[in-house]
């Protein structure tokens, strides 16, 4: 008889949780950006993705093997670089993603081919991480679309933001009484302290030349520039060569030595896209500025 | 012979993709295989064919209209006007999740007209009328340049904007849908009937604008109606297909050095052919880097630009005019 209930006992303890894990594989309802719900009712299994920092945020939450299609731009982390490509994320290439036969798509905003992928039956998933706000959201939704439970979800984020963290305790004091002007294309177009780089600036306690009010990444006057007199300016690879040009650049304080941080193309890449690997950019903008400190030390000394 | 050539090029745009023919063999018995041809394929290359005949139709009217053998949807500025009309349209309701049904392909081809017809109208009063080539051509490429300006601004001030923007500035066929192509071909039926009905006017302006008046032609109106079709066409397709040049212009062109007719036969013809061009060149624009794909735009824009260069050259040389 004892032994009758214990198997009982045993079959509702297996049935509990068969139960419990049947939860976790329910449908999931998420808004995306336009404030469309969006089912997923299982975790995903092929996932294309169009937005490079989506990409690094599948990756990040260990979901990586899922990913069958990725635009041409994502390239990190190396393992992504042997998945298929589908276009830009302008001009995706529908039938190729529509033969991947995918249970999600991950896009941006308002594009047309998201549109047009949405009409041909496929689940969307249309997500943009603009700032540090929106890296959060993004980041729980995708998570919660991809059935990962939120307790993982959010100690990997923890993670991140006590990265993010130690980057800002890494400043020396001198180093952030700094002010500075981060370009992210030569026409020039500038990061404000709405843009993503510029709040990871906001973050650290330093200046910004351009303040949020122009917008995040406001085109900006070569003089604006020379008359600010940032202490530092930081910018991708491509800018080096026309910044010597610019009338009056070339005696800016902040062209001279270590005070000028180029950054290569890979690096651009991280610093710019918000997404998971923030506490590594803002790491190489904390190096940067303490550099750039560094010398300005030296030079009162003398 | 041009519908036969016309139909025969959207069944090869059925066979080419990044996916290649296998698609078309396990149409029946693939379901993906089968949405990839119905319901991407077929639409994409049938709406290449509707917008090509749009812009066709459109170039015709215009050159036609203004007795201009270089008048085109693009040279008039309307095209530019069209795609104002699109920016403005997208930063006003774009970004909202209502807007995203059929009601947005309608109100898009709408925007567009609107801004087609703005601008059309802007050349024409700034060149004073269609008498002097010369300056209705600067005309429209002043408004162009300007309209151009104003929606290049417009996505600035809106980051929104700008992605699906861009997508239009491309020119693509990639994402038009079955709903799209019944949009065009409802304006195309109603623009060739319009066009149709004012051949003879065409004709009769083709003798002069007084032999034109004598001969008791109701010039006012019937240009009035004629600039809405050339607005009509040219919106309809810069809104689905986004701006694809010189379409309008290589059309009516090539239509000429064929065959000799009336405005009226000219007219259904420069539709015929222009759709045909479009697929082809949709389908070369596909075939061309597969698996990856070129918009077909800037093909258009390569080939289109090309052949006129050569036009302008060899009648340079020979001192005939076209």
């Amino acid at each position: 008889m004892a032994e009758g209930l214990r198997a009982w006992a045993q079959y509702l303890a297996l049935v509990g949780a068969v139960w419990v894990c049947s939860q976790s594989a329910q449908a999931v309802t998420v808004l995306d950006d336009r404030q469309q719900k969006v089912q997923i009712a299982q975790a995903p299994q092929r996932i294309v993705s169009l937005l490079p920092s989506l990409t690094e945020t599948v990756c990040a939450l260990n979901q990586c093997d899922k990913l069958v299609g990725l635009d041409r731009y994502s390239n990190w982390p190396e393992s992504v670089k042997s998945v298929p490509r589908v276009g830009g994320g302008l001009d995706p290439n529908i039938e190729s993603i529509v033969a991947l036969k995918p249970d999600l798509v991950l896009a941006a905003g308002s594009t047309r081919g998201a549109d047009r992928l949405q009409a041909l039956g496929l689940n969307v998933l249309r997500l943009e991480p603009r700032n540090h706000a929106d890296a959060l959201r993004v980041w729980r939704t995708v998570a919660q679309a991809l059935h990962v439970p939120t307790a993982d979800s959010d100690r990997v984020w923890q993670g991140i933001q006590a990265g993010v963290q130690a980057a800002v305790q890494s400043l020396s004091p001198v180093a952030r009484q700094q002010r500075v002007y981060f370009e992210v294309s030569p026409a020039p177009y500038g990061a404000s302290e709405s843009s993503f780089m510029g709040e990871t600036l906001s973050r650290m306690g330093v200046g910004n030349i351009l303040p949020a009010s122009m917008g995040p990444f406001p085109q900006v006057n070569p003089e604006w520039v020379v008359q600010a007199r940032p202490d530092v300016i930081m910018a991708g690879d491509s800018s080096r060569a026309s910044m010597l040009q610019r009338p009056g650049w070339s005696r800016l304080p902040a062209m001279q030595g270590q005070r000028l941080c180029v950054f290569k193309q890979g690096d651009s890449d991280m610093l710019v896209r918000a997404g998971p690997r923030m506490a590594e950019g803002a790491q190489l903008m904390a190096d940067c500025l303490n550099r750039a400190a560094a010398q300005t030390d030296i030079g009162e000394k003398r | 012979m041009l519908l036969t050539l016309g139909l025969s090029v959207v069944l090869l745009g059925t066979a080419a993709g990044s996916q290649g023919w296998q698609a078309w063999w396990s149409v029946g018995a693939d379901a993906v295989s089968h949405q990839i041809v119905w319901d991407i394929r077929l639409p994409r290359s049938l709406g290449a064919w509707l917008g090509g005949a749009l812009l066709g139709l459109a170039g015709a009217v215009a050159q036609g209209l203004f007795r201009n053998p270089l008048a085109d949807p693009y040279l008039l500025g309307s095209a530019s006007g069209a795609s104002l009309g699109v920016g403005v349209y997208l930063s006003l309701w774009g970004g909202s999740a209502w807007a995203m049904n059929a009601w947005l392909g309608l109100g898009l081809t709408g925007a567009a007209f609107v801004g087609a017809v703005l601008a059309v109208v802007l050349t024409l009063l700034l060149a004073r009328g269609v008498q002097q080539t010369l300056r209705l051509l600067l005309a429209g490429v002043v408004v162009g340049v300007v309209l151009g300006a104003v929606t290049s601004l417009i996505s600035l001030l809106q980051p929104k904007v700008l992605q699906a923007m861009q997508g239009f500035m491309l020119g693509s066929t990639a994402f038009v849908s079955w709903s799209a192509c019944a949009t065009m071909a409802a304006v195309l039926a109603l623009c060739l009937a319009l066009a149709w009905v004012f051949a003879r006017v065409l004709d009769a302006l083709s003798l002069g604008e007084a032999t034109a008046q004598s001969l008791g032609v109701p010039l006012p109106q019937a240009r009035m109606a004629l600039v809405g079709v050339i607005s009509l066409a040219t919106g309809a397709a810069v809104a689905h297909i986004g701006l694809v040049a010189f379409v309008g212009l290589a059309a009516p062109h090539l239509v000429r050095s064929l065959v000799r007719c009336t405005h009226a036969w000219r007219l259904l013809l420069s539709a015929l052919m222009g759709g045909a061009l479009l697929v082809l060149a949709d389908v070369v624009a596909r075939v061309l880097l597969a698996p990856q794909e070129l918009p077909v735009g800037v093909l258009t824009a390569v080939l289109g630009g090309g052949y006129l260069l050569w036009r302008v050259y060899r009648d340079a040389d020979s001192g005939v005019r076209s």
